[in-house]
Parts: structure tokens; C-alpha cells; sequence
């Protein structure tokens, strides 16, 4: 077949189609372990992910301990070593160590690779319509160099001094001289760790971009792109872009550590606030990176479990392009009391404030959506609603932060730390829920179970509410970021009966991760066997079996219409597949469609 | 009616689109280091000796000539696959890479002088005129451009071992243009660093 423009003209056809008539006769060590398919890939960081994110928890859960019944032996406390707790009760400069890498490994080792190495490669080559990403070998050597980049993060806890502990902002100079932090080999591997996972996600976001501008079947204009597809797209950019800028800074830093140069201690012409500019140049596009693949995903969900299109299509696009645009010049909010001039403080102020226009657009149009929709809701859409509503909350903290003066009085205090979190885990945890059960069926073939979905949504909602609601207030009561013991200041001590509620809170909200942990383990080898397409929706990969062969399509599919045909008039079905011919709406493929659960 | 149809998307082929989005994060990351160093000289400006008193200018400035003449070998051997001429393409990209390696052996003996007469990146040993700044943003910056030609070199070679292979012809001769780009990416940045470093 013609392999024209977006094929190299100076090759075959570069699409492996799946071939029913030939047997995958792969060994088992290239089909699931070094594989080059997108799908394996994305299970791979599935299992990567989710094993930090139960570490970070367990990091939290320690802190939280310390917060909440201190000077008390923690359980368990006795298998820590003499520098890390003395009888069981944790020691301050272990503490640091737990809320840099509490930090570090949440944000760098679970959030960013479920939401940019697990959907983006589950979803990318399937919802635009290809066989697998644009280069699957460079796929592979990206997840195959996060793991050893998180095991050098993971030995930081081994090595003599500890694990890093300046934070996972890594502030200079606490994080360039060992005699300040206490902190020798720990801080040094922290930066190389991120330095590799750098080289991990750029070549993610490299295999990304091409897939998605230049691997579309016919007829997926960019305007029938799935919004996942956006999502991820404009992520990649800011991955491409910021990455960069946050490898020279550790680089920097590494050298100022290692070789003795002096790029940010002042004494010999150095500057501490160059790392703070570098790091948080990279840090505000950072965080968007871990926000817009959620915004994608919720918007896929709650117009699947809406039955409506998403409303404002055109406008989301928008609105992620202006998000991610603007996301460059806010960075300052994050250095108002650096002692940085109040002109420039101002028009931080501004920009940040401008960023709130399109998120809000997004969330009117999330609830333009539901509107008057023939709501299912199945556990994808609670989650998904739960992700709308709590990082409202999280956006709403966001303009208090972003007014300059206010800030004077919150920066570096816990309603900082309530803010991301309900961004972060009401934000894009949720958001993860949603679409790890969404789209579980799909590529494990299997249904998770649908009480224990519920049993966990309840739970975390609840208690993730009963957990960070009262951090904005113990943060305008006062209390600072990272503080081992607050009752050594006396303002302090009439708040530790709500930071015991935290801690309570916090651990009842990890036993309910238990219970998604427990059903999708049990859902992977006894669930019971998924449909082509469960949830009625629209978009390609549900057109194929669950999972999907090797090489996902048979032939390069066709495209005749936008990925949220949801009750459209005149269509006898409230779905109708995006390449279903024009005059078949939702025939079935395969087999006959489920009813929703 | 599935598999007809060109895909949508951009006439440039995976390759070439994935090396050209490659090298914007290549620009992204010596920003950040040329961008650094801006703000420590502007700062500190009395920590740079004055161009040609450490640094040999006239030397590096043969060695700039040496990498661009490396740019003009590689177009040279870009174009002469485009025509499906196999020994033009191996004459130059040979010739590229002798270049680019006198390049590279000229910047090691630089360093290597450099050093002897206390020209260092660690502040503590700093004993050449200026202060440790200079030396510590000098070594970053070139070092990391050198890295970069290293391992541009080391992609010559491996696509010259291919095109004495005889794998590239008139209608397959995409490894050759992406190495292509990223060795003119690459030159580029030097004319830039040499005139921020060495000139100014």
C-alpha cells in the first residue's frame, strides 16, 4: 500500500500490521520483558509506577506518624537504623530525608510515568490509529532506563548519610554542601537518578510527538483527535522543552557536589538564586506536565459515562495550548519571598492569575458536559467526577497562592502543601483511577471488579478530604512546610489535635489504596474476560479485541468522524465508533456490545 | 475501505521529524547552560580575564574553521547519496569525520594546557587570571559541546561502517540526513560558544 507522505519516502512501509494468520511466535523475554510494544511498554511502567507510588505512600505514612503521635515509637520502628530513628522514633534529619523523597518519588517516579509512560503509550498508537509508536526500540530503552534510574533513587536510603534531604525543590546551597545537609552520596545520586529519568522522559516525549503528528490514519484530522491525544501531545512539548533546562541545573549541581565548582555558593561568585530560577523554570512547566494527561483522560471519561460529547471541543484544545503556554511564564509565584523585586513579583502575580481563564474554561466545560447527560456512573466516572470537583478545590487554593501578598503569609506553609495535594492526588491521582479503570479491560483483557472499585472510590474520597481539607488550615494557623516537631513552637501546639486527625485520616486513606492495589492484582488473573468494548465508547482502540494483538490494527484503519459521537440525532445507538462508514453507526465489531455496569 | 489512503500528518518522514524535535531539546538544555552563565558573568564580570590572555583565541578560532569545514564535508556527503553516488558518499563522510576528530584533538590538547597552567573548574584550585567562575562555566560549556561532538563522531563512524556496507542508496538515505542535522546542529552551537566564550 502507498506509504506516501508521513512514511520516510526512502523506505517500505514501516507498519507492522497485526497478522492473525501468523502465530506470535515472539519468546517470552522480547513479547513481555525487552519488548518493543507500546502496550507491554505501558504495562511495564503500569507495575513501575505503581510500586513507587505505594513507596511514597509508605514515606507519608511515616511522616505522618511523626506529625501526629510524636515522640512516640512507631511501629515497626525498630527495623530502621540508628541513624534514622532511636527506639522507633524517627529522628529529624530522617524526617528530611522522608519529605524529599516522599516528594521526589511521587512526583518523578509514580505520577509522571502513569501519566505520560502508561497512558501515553497505552493510548497514543491505538487512538490515532497506528500499529505502535513512530520508534519502539527508543519506547523500550525509555522504560528500560527509568528502572535503573529508580533504583539509584531507591539506594539513596543505603548509602552512607542517607537519602537526600533538601527537599525535592533541592535548594542550593543545602543541596550542594554535605556539611549543611548531613547528606553525602545521597544528594549526589538524587541528581544523577533525575538526570537519567530525564533521558527517559525526553525520549518518551520525542517517540510521542512523532507518532501523534505523523502516524494518524486517514481521516484523523487534528480535530478528531481523541483529547487524551492533545493532552499528551501538548505534555510532550513541555517535556521536551523543560526537561532540558531541570538536567543542566542538576548537572550544576552535581559538579558544585563533586568537583567543587561554585555555580551556587556565593562565596567565590556563586549563585543560589540561579538554582532557584533554573529549578523552577522547569518546575512550573513540571507541573502541568502531571496535570493536562489528567485533564485528557477525565475529559474521555466523564463524556463516555455522560453519554454527551465533551462540550466545547474546540475550546479544550485551546484551552490545554493556553494552559501549556502560559505555564512558561508564571514560574516566579513559586520565588515571591526570595526578595525578588515587587515589579517583577507583580507580573508573576498576573500571569499566574491569567492562567486560571482557560482551567476554569475546562472545568465549565467538564460540567457542560454532564449536563443533562444520561449519567452512568460507573467507577471511571466517579473517579472522574471526584477528580472535577477536588481539584477545584486545588485550583481555588491555587489564586490565593498567586496574589503576592497573600503569599507573604502562606509561602512555605501547609496550606502550600494542601494545595498539591488536592492538585496532585485529587488532581491527577484521581484522574489515574479514572483511567486505569477505564481502560484496564482493554489491555489486561479482563473486567476489574466493580464493588471493590466503589469500596476504594468511597474510601479515598472521604478520606483524602478528611486528610488535606485541614492542612489549609493548620497552613493559615501557622505551620510551616517540612517541620519535624511543631510543638516546639508554642503558637503551634493548640494545632496538634488536627494534625493527629491528619495522621488518622491519612492512614485509613492508605488502608483503601490497599483495596485498588488488592482488586487490581486479583482483576488481572481472575477478573472476569473483557468485551472489545465494555463501556460503549467511541474511540479506535475499542474497536479492537481485548487486548489487542500485536500490531493492533489489521490494516491501517479510516477515520470518519470525532471521537465524542455520543447520542448523536438520528443514530439509532447513543455511541457511534469513529470509524464506523458513514450510515453504520455502532455496528458491532466483534461481538454484540455489554450493557455498562 | 480500512488501509487506503495516505496517513495525515507531516511530509517529512519519522526519522528526520524526530531529530529535528530531538535537537529543540538539545537547544533547550545549552540554554539553560549558556543562560546560566550569562547571569554569573553579568554578575561577577570581574572574574573573566580578557579574551586571548587564558584562552589561545587564535587556535580555537583555526579549530571553528576546522568544524565548519566538517559541516561542508557532510552536506557534501549527504548530497552525493541523494544522487545515489556511494563512493562520493564515503569519501566525505570519511572526510567529516577526520574533521570532526581534529576537532575534538585539538579541544583535548587545549584543556590539557589549560589545565597545567591552572585554568580549573573546581574554585578551590582556581590559579589562572579571573576568578573560578570563568574556568568552571568554560569546562561545562565546551565539555558538554565535546561530549556532543564525541558522540556525533561515534554516529559517523557507525553510519560510514554502514555506507562502506553499501546500505544507503538513492531512495534510503535517511541515516545520513539525520546525522546530517544533528552535526550541523552541533557546529552551530560552537559558532555560538566560541563567540560567547572566546570572543567576548
Amino acid at each position: 500500500m502507498s506509504t506516501a507522505t508521513a512514511a520516510s519516502p526512502l523506505r517500505r512501509d514501516f507498519q507492522h500490521w497485526a497478522d492473525p494468520t501468523h502465530p506470535d511466535d515472539r519468546p517470552f523475554i522480547r513479547k513481555y520483558i525487552f519488548s518493543t510494544d507500546h502496550k507491554v511498554i505501558g504495562s511495564q511502567f503500569l507495575i513501575l509506577s505503581v510500586f513507587f507510588l505505594f513507596v511514597g505512600g509508605a514515606l507519608a505514612m511515616m511522616m505522618r506518624w511523626q506529625l501526629g503521635f510524636p515522640g512516640q515509637a512507631m511501629p515497626g520502628g525498630g527495623v530502621l537504623a540508628d541513624t534514622q530513628a532511636a527506639q522507633g522514633i524517627l529522628l529529624p534529619e530522617f524526617y528530611n530525608a522522608l519529605v524529599t523523597m516522599h516528594g521526589t518519588i511521587m512526583i518523578f517516579f509514580a505520577i509522571m510515568p502513569l501519566l505520560v509512560g502508561v497512558f501515553g503509550n497505552w493510548l497514543i498508537p491505538l487512538q490515532v490509529g497506528a500499529s505502535d509508536m513512530a520508534f519502539p526500540r527508543l519506547n523500550m530503552l525509555s522504560f528500560w532506563s527509568a528502572v535503573p534510574a529508580g533504583l539509584i533513587m531507591l539506594s539513596t536510603f543505603f548509602v552512607t548519610g542517607g537519602a537526600a534531604a533538601a527537599g525535592w525543590t533541592a535548594y542550593a546551597p543545602l543541596s550542594a554542601v554535605p556539611e549543611y545537609s548531613g547528606v553525602y552520596w545521597g544528594q549526589k545520586l538524587w541528581c544523577i537518578s533525575l538526570v537519567i529519568l530525564g533521558f527517559s522522559s525526553l525520549m518518551g516525549a520525542v517517540n510521542y510527538i512523532t507518532t501523534i503528528v505523523n502516524m494518524r490514519a486517514p481521516g484523523m484530522t487534528w480535530m478528531r483527535l481523541p483529547l487524551p491525544i492533545w493532552a499528551l501531545l501538548t505534555t510532550s512539548v513541555l517535556i521536551l522543552l523543560a526537561i532540558p533546562v531541570l538536567a543542566g541545573a542538576l548537572i550544576l549541581l552535581l559538579f558544585d557536589q563533586l568537583i567543587g565548582t561554585t555555580f551556587f555558593l556565593p562565596e567565590t561568585g556563586g549563585q543560589p538564586l540561579l538554582w532557584q530560577h533554573l529549578f523552577w523554570y522547569f518546575g512550573h512547566p513540571e507541573v502541568y506536565i502531571l496535570i493536562l494527561p489528567a485533564f485528557g483522560i477525565v475529559s474521555e471519561v466523564l463524556a463516555n459515562g455522560s453519554r454527551k460529547p465533551v462540550f466545547g471541543y474546540t475550546f479544550m484544545v485551546a484551552a490545554i495550548g493556553a494552559i501549556a503556554f502560559l505555564g512558561w511564564i508564571v514560574w516566579g509565584h513559586h520565588m515571591f519571598q526570595s526578595g525578588m523585586n515587587p515589579m517583577l513579583g507583580a507580573s508573576f502575580m498576573v500571569t499566574t492569575m491569567l492562567i486560571a481563564v482557560p482551567t476554569a474554561i475546562k472545568v465549565f466545560n467538564w460540567l457542560g458536559t454532564l449536563w443533562r447527560g444520561d449519567l452512568h456512573f460507573h467507577v471511571p466516572m466517579l473517579n472522574a467526577l471526584a477528580f472535577v470537583s477536588t481539584f477545584v478545590v486545588g485550583g481555588l487554593s491555587g489564586v490565593f497562592m498567586a496574589s503576592t501578598p497573600v503569599d507573604i503569609y502562606i509561602h512555605d506553609t501547609y496550606f502550600i502543601v494542601a494545595h498539591i495535594h488536592y492538585v496532585l492526588f485529587g488532581g491527577s491521582l484521581f484522574a489515574i483511577f479514572a483511567g486505569v479503570t477505564f481502560w484496564f479491560p482493554k489491555f489486561f483483557g479482563r473486567m476489574m471488579n466493580s464493588t471493590l472499585g466503589y469500596i476504594h472510590f468511597a474510601m479515598t474520597y472521604v478520606f483524602f478530604n478528611l486528610t488535606f481539607f485541614p492542612m489549609h488550615n493548620l497552613g493559615l494557623g501557622g505551620m510551616m512546610r517540612r517541620l519535624y516537631d511543631p510543638n516546639q513552637y508554642e503558637f503551634l501546639q493548640p494545632l496538634q489535635p488536627m494534625n493527629t486527625f491528619i495522621t488518622i485520616s491519612a492512614f485509613l486513606l492508605g488502608v483503601g489504596q490497599l483495596v485498588f492495589l488488592g482488586n487490581f492484582v486479583w482483576s488481572i488473573f481472575r477478573g472476569k474476560k473483557a468485551p472489545p468494548n465494555p463501556w460503549r465508547a467511541n474511540t479506535l482502540e475499542w474497536t479492537l479485541p481485548s487486548p489487542p494483538p500485536h500490531g493492533n490494527f489489521q490494516s491501517m484503519p479510516v477515520v470518519h468522524r470525532g471521537p465524542y459521537e455520543y447520542s448523536a440525532p438520528g443514530a439509532p445507538d447513543d455511541f457511534w465508533p469513529q470509524d464506523a462508514a458513514p450510515g453504520e453507526p455502532s455496528q458491532p465489531r466483534h461481538e454484540p456490545a455489554e450493557a455498562l455496569s | 475501505m480500512p488501509g487506503t489512503g495516505p496517513m495525515e500528518g507531516m511530509r517529512v518522514y519519522n526519522m528526520k521529524l524526530g531529530m529535528w524535535v530531538f535537537l529543540l531539546s538539545e537547544v533547550m538544555f545549552f540554554s539553560g547552560l549558556i543562560g546560566s552563565y550569562i547571569v554569573l558573568r553579568f554578575a561577577s564580570p570581574e572574574q573573566w580575564a580578557e579574551p586571548n590572555v587564558v584562552l589561545n583565541v587564535p587556535l580555537t578560532g583555526l579549530n571553528t574553521f576546522i568544524l565548519i569545514c566538517s559541516s561542508v564535508t557532510m552536506v557534501k556527503a549527504f548530497a552525493a547519496i541523494e544522487h545515489g553516488d556511494q563512493a562520493g558518499l564515503k569519501k566525505w563522510l570519511v572526510g567529516t569525520i577526520l574533521l570532526g576528530s581534529t576537532f575534538l584533538s585539538i579541544q583535548v590538547y587545549e584543556y590539557i594546557k589549560l589545565i597545567h597552567e591552572g585554568f580549573v573548574p573546581m574554585a578551590a584550585r582556581y590559579a589562572a587570571e579571573g576568578g573560578p567562575l570563568y574556568g568552571s562555566t568554560f569546562y561545562t560549556m565546551t565539555g558538554f559541546h565535546g561530549t556532543h561532538v564525541t558522540i556525533g563522531v561515534l554516529c559517523l563512524i557507525f553510519t560510514a561502517i554502514k555506507a562502506f556496507r553499501g546500505k544507503y542508496s538513492k531512495d534510503n538515505y535517511a541515516g545520513v540526513e539525520v546525522i546530517g542535522l544533528y552535526w550541523h546542529f552541533v557546529d552551530l552551537v560552537w559558532i555560538i560558544l566560541f563567540t560567547i566564550v572566546y570572543l567576548i
